[in-house]
């Protein structure tokens, strides 16, 4: 570094929030003294409008190149600060934040003279970090302006479609030879009754209709390559090889009934599944075969029978199907054996009354006396234990359905390993974050909507959709993407290619490739959050994280603890 | 090109959602907030089921990612009087209302909350907090701008005297903002149910039955009570039981339908109780557990295997209050059992209920509301789409749902205003 080092250093009291606690005059007065320092000073409000016109002038006037300021905490503050640096023509990445409230006034208002010491300590560390701190860029990049949906059941239709109206280029690639996904094989929707066939067709019309809409049918992916904004997804197109290239990816693969083998005397005839139902009901095959007694068991193969998660949709279901058959046909006896009922919200509990008033019969066992299928005499007997009574009743049955829980499609691991974003441990999509971010991947321009998240019910897929829709809009409208300035990078002198950096990063960003020096690891800049795995990982220490660098952080641990190297002479 | 923009109704984390997707794709808008603070009823949550996150620590870079954004006008204490117009070309009156403090001059730092002598209870804090006249809700309130409580205030003074920054205006008046806008989004989410009228729980009659909502507050480390879960006297519980469907599922006063949300919260409120009092017993009597979403299944057997929390199945008949202000839970779990379940503190897990005022907001937004005051679809598969072309309906206000639900909402609904915006599409939507 040639240029001369001019810290500036700018304490608040932040009224009496931290004036009151930690002794403000003093720790500037302490700041003054360290090394490298030309300016400090104290400010009532760092962040009022007088306070960021105090750093502005003092950049100007002192020829500060780097600034310090020791107040509350960056993560409501730390882009007003960088944003005065900018404006008084420092690169923002000079700016180091000192946490003096939180860390201080706050943790240790009842011992002021200590949190003034402990302040003095954070602001020496903050300075000896400030002066390694070297000026960085974002860099942005231009974003394909299409979209790539892959699956067409109801969420991915819907959210190709909402894209489309949004004003961008949709390819909406699904695997079957008709769009629809698990849906089109029900036959009426809950809690509506409206017939699935005059629901989907009418929406597949409007997707396969609208001009900015390429369906791709019995379409698999073949391989995904690329990042947010330059994605390339190579189809394979009825077995003719096709590439795309786009901007964002859309994951809406879907889910699947549980096969329940094994389980309740399953045969596929005469205990069948509630999808099995649906197309006997589509065909109205019940007369036909002159059934007289359903019952239904819930969470088959739920809830800690094969997998361990509630399927959210499966009560609802067993309600429609069962009240649809007791309305066509009040003769039919239908039972429903159940544990908890999931009737939630505000239309499902009242669908279930009316169910009831239809009459359904509900019957509830407790969850670790599950109902049991026997066969006498040639007659299928369902045995459930009623909780309330406390006592063991045998129902007769000639149909037993059994509403088995939605599970992952098989395919799912393949396309989570393509588009290396991660699968739950209920192997469904593991979005971002389970509270705030629903619809994204922790990878940036891939999102994922409906059953491929988890069990949910057609509104609240349809809603999934709109939401992947919105989010993947973003980065399409504004037509470009910034890369974090906060990034790593890989020393390849000192890279050894053992790809431990690459299996430990969340986001995809790092990989090894072939070099002509042999295999080295390499940094996609606009896929790195700077989270710093990476660089702690790497066993050769060849990963810097700039804004972080190792140089940076031993020298801000060094001044904690040698007070008199940092302290100008 | 003039600037196409949105309005969006209510700054808790369904309309916070909407808005910053909306800004991020470009779109100017309006953030119109009744309360001083944006943040919503999940700013008042300890932490959130099914991972335990804390839930202003994961909320509040969230409220500053909206405040700070350069497309979002945030307008707090104000709200919508009138519209006119049609989809594309709205025409929105706001009124807000005055703070007695000047938003530009004021920093946040309490130093007027420290010398006032007026004391008024915290609605944030459920009542359980004596805050000053000068106030911001919660310390990470967003924008970090103090007001004033007028109504009560003496005059004094003390507040101009202190405020370093000359901040203090007595005479604010009320102000009229006008935006012209091309969509709108509703999301003004729920109000807890006052259980006093349901009397056989004795909520307010007797001293040691909570909602909810106060459970979540003094839990709260940086809550009234610092995290202790204090009963009336102040002695900290031992034994202590939540109370499922209170008002909820319940044909009374014609609210049939379910909340959706409190088997889990409760489940929550009683692992969190395990983790401040590991010595405490807590009981859950519920009628269905509803346990239907993303890990929550799991969450329930780690309540009840890791953390010993009992669930027990029946609906309370009656609550009666013991001398030592213990309470005798009485409930069936068989057909032909009545038990009795002392415990020294009762939790009802309350319905949760359309915001005050959403009749109002219905009229002049000229939208349709259902028969219990949700705001009514179009169409049930339409899921954003109010009676109003152009209007939509994000989070709870429209149906109970849980916090991610209320994110996806969000986020549909600020896409169906995208369309508006930069689709130029003003037909509905199938």
């Amino acid at each position: 570094m040639t240029e001369s080092l001019r810290i500036g250093v700018f304490i608040c009291h932040c009224g009496t929030n931290i004036g009151g606690v930690v002794d403000v005059p003093v720790v500037a007065e302490y700041a003054s003294t360290l090394k490298n320092v030309v300016h400090a000073e104290c400010n009532l409000y760092t962040c009022s409008s007088d306070g960021l016109e105090c750093i502005k002038s003092a950049i100007q006037e002192y020829e500060l190149n780097r600034v310090v300021v020791a107040s509350c905490t960056p993560r409501t503050h730390e882009p007003l600060f960088r944003a005065t640096c900018e404006g008084a023509g420092l690169n923002s990445y000079l700016f180091e934040f000192v946490n003096i409230r939180d860390q201080c006034s706050w943790v240790h208002m009842h011992e002021p003279e200590l949190a003034t010491e402990k302040a003095k300590d954070l602001v020496r560390m903050g300075v000896a970090k400030a002066a390694l701190l070297e000026p960085l860029e974002e860099l942005s990049s231009d974003v394909i302006p299409s979209a790539v949906v892959i699956g067409a059941g109801i969420s991915g239709m819907t959210a190709a479609l909402s894209i489309a109206k949004n004003g961008f280029y949709v390819h909406l690639i699904e695997k079957e030879r008709e769009m629809g996904g698990l849906l089109s094989r029900l036959y009426k929707l809950y809690p509506t009754e409206e017939l699935v066939d005059d629901f989907l067709e009418q929406r597949i019309k409007t997707v396969g209709g609208h001009e900015r809409v390429e369906l791709h049918l019995s379409t698999s992916i073949k391989n995904i390559t690329g990042y947010v904004g330059q994605f390339k997804v190579i189809l394979d197109e009825n077995g003719a090889e096709k590439s795309i290239d786009c901007g964002v990816i859309i994951v809406a693969t879907g889910a699947k009934e549980l096969e329940p083998e094994g389980l309740y005397e399953y045969d596929g005839k005469r205990v069948i599944t509630q999808l099995q139902l649906e197309e006997k009901l589509r065909r109205d095959a019940l007369n036909v075969d002159g059934i007289k007694n359903v019952v239904m068991i819930q969470c088959a193969g739920a809830r800690g029978e094969v997998v361990r998660y509630c399927s959210k949709i499966c009560c609802m279901n067993a309600i429609k199907n069962a009240k649809l058959i007791k309305e066509a046909n009040p003769d039919i006896n239908v039972f429903i054996a159940h544990n908890e009922l999931q009737a939630y919200g505000e239309e499902y509990e009242l669908y279930y009354r009316a169910a009831k008033k239809a009459g359904v019969r509900f019957l509830r066992f407790p969850r670790e006396k599950r109902p049991k299928v026997r066969t006498s005499d040639g007659k299928l007997i369902v045995d459930v234990f009623h909780d309330r009574m406390q006592m063991n009743i045998p129902l007769d049955a000639d149909l037993v359905v059994l509403s088995v829980p939605l599970v992952q499609n098989p395919d799912a691991e393949s396309l989570s390993k393509l588009l290396k974003v991660p699968l739950g441990q209920d192997r469904f999509f593991f979005e971002a974050h389970v509270k705030l971010r629903p619809v994204d991947f922790a990878t940036d321009g891939i999102f994922l909507c409906g059953t491929a998240q988890g069990p949910k019910d057609i509104e609240e897929s349809i809603s999934q959709g709109y939401a992947a829709a919105s989010r993947a809009t973003i980065p399409l409208a504004k037509g470009y993407v910034r890369s974090a300035a906060i990034t790593s990078s890989v020393d390849e002198a000192k890279c050894v290619g053992c790809g431990i950096c690459e299996s430990v990063c969340p986001y995809g960003a790092i990989a090894v490739v072939e070099t002509e020096e042999g295999r080295r690891a390499r940094v996609t800049g606009v896929k790195c959050k700077g989270c710093g795995t990476c660089g702690s990982s790497c066993i050769k220490k060849a990963i810097e994280m700039h804004h972080f660098t190792d140089e940076q952080l031993i020298a801000q641990e060094r001044a904690a603890f040698v007070i008199e190297a940092v302290v100008s002479g | 090109m003039k600037d196409k923009s949105v309005l969006v109704i209510g700054g808790g984390v369904a309309g916070m959602q909407a808005s910053f997707d909306l800004a991020e794709a470009g779109i100017k808008l309006c953030l119109v907030e009744r309360t001083p603070s944006i943040g919503g009823r999940m700013a008042q949550l300890d932490k959130t089921f099914p991972t335990n996150d804390c839930a202003i620590c994961i909320l509040a870079p969230k409220m500053m990612d909206c405040y700070r954004h350069e497309n979002i006008e945030v307008l707090t204490l104000s709200e919508v009087i009138a519209i006119e117009g049609d989809i594309g070309s709205f025409k929105v009156k706001i009124c807000e209302k005055p703070r007695f403090v000047d938003a530009e001059k004021c920093t946040g730092c309490g130093d007027c909350a420290r010398v006032c002598p007026m004391g008024i209870k915290s609605k944030f804090d459920m009542d359980l907090r004596v805050r000053s006249g000068a106030n911001v809700p919660f310390m990470q309130a967003v924008p970090l701008i103090y007001s004033l409580d007028r109504d009560k205030c003496m005059r004094c003074g003390l507040c101009e005297s202190v405020c370093g920054k000359d901040a203090i205006r007595f005479n604010q008046k009320p102000g009229i903002v006008e935006r012209d806008v091309s969509a709108i989004i509703v999301a003004i989410g729920f109000d807890p149910l006052d259980p006093s009228g349901l009397t056989e729980y004795g909520y307010r009659r007797y001293d040691n039955v909570i909602t909810a909502l106060e459970f979540e507050r003094l839990i709260c480390a940086a809550g009234p009570t610092g995290g202790r879960v204090i009963r009336k006297d102040g002695s900290e519980v031992k034994r202590i039981a939540w109370i499922q469907c209170v008002g909820a599922r319940d044909t009374r006063d014609n609210r049939p339908y379910c909340s959706s949300v409190c088997c889990m919260y409760a489940t929550k409120e009683a692992i969190l109780t395990k983790e401040h009092y590991p010595e405490a017993e807590t009981f859950i009597l519920y009628t269905d557990l509803r346990c239907f979403g993303k890990g929550f299944q799991e969450y329930v057997n780690r309540a009840e295997g890791d953390y010993g929390v009992e669930y027990i199945r029946g609906k309370p008949g009656e609550i009666r209050e013991k001398e030592d202000k213990n309470l005798e839970i009485f409930y069936s779990p068989t057909s032909d059992k009545v038990e009795k379940l002392e415990v020294d503190m009762v939790v009802l897990s309350t319905a949760l209920i359309p915001s005050e005022g959403v009749e109002k907001l219905a009229e002049i937004l000229g939208t349709e509301l259902d028969e219990y005051n949700f705001f009514k679809l179009k169409d049930p598969y339409n899921p954003t789409e109010t009676t109003r072309t152009g209007i939509f309906v994000a989070g709870y206000c429209q149906a109970p749902r849980d916090i991610p639900e209320c994110i996806a909402h969000g986020s549909a609904a600020a896409s169906r205003a995208m369309e508006v915006v930069l689709g130029g599409s003003y037909d509905r939507i199938t």
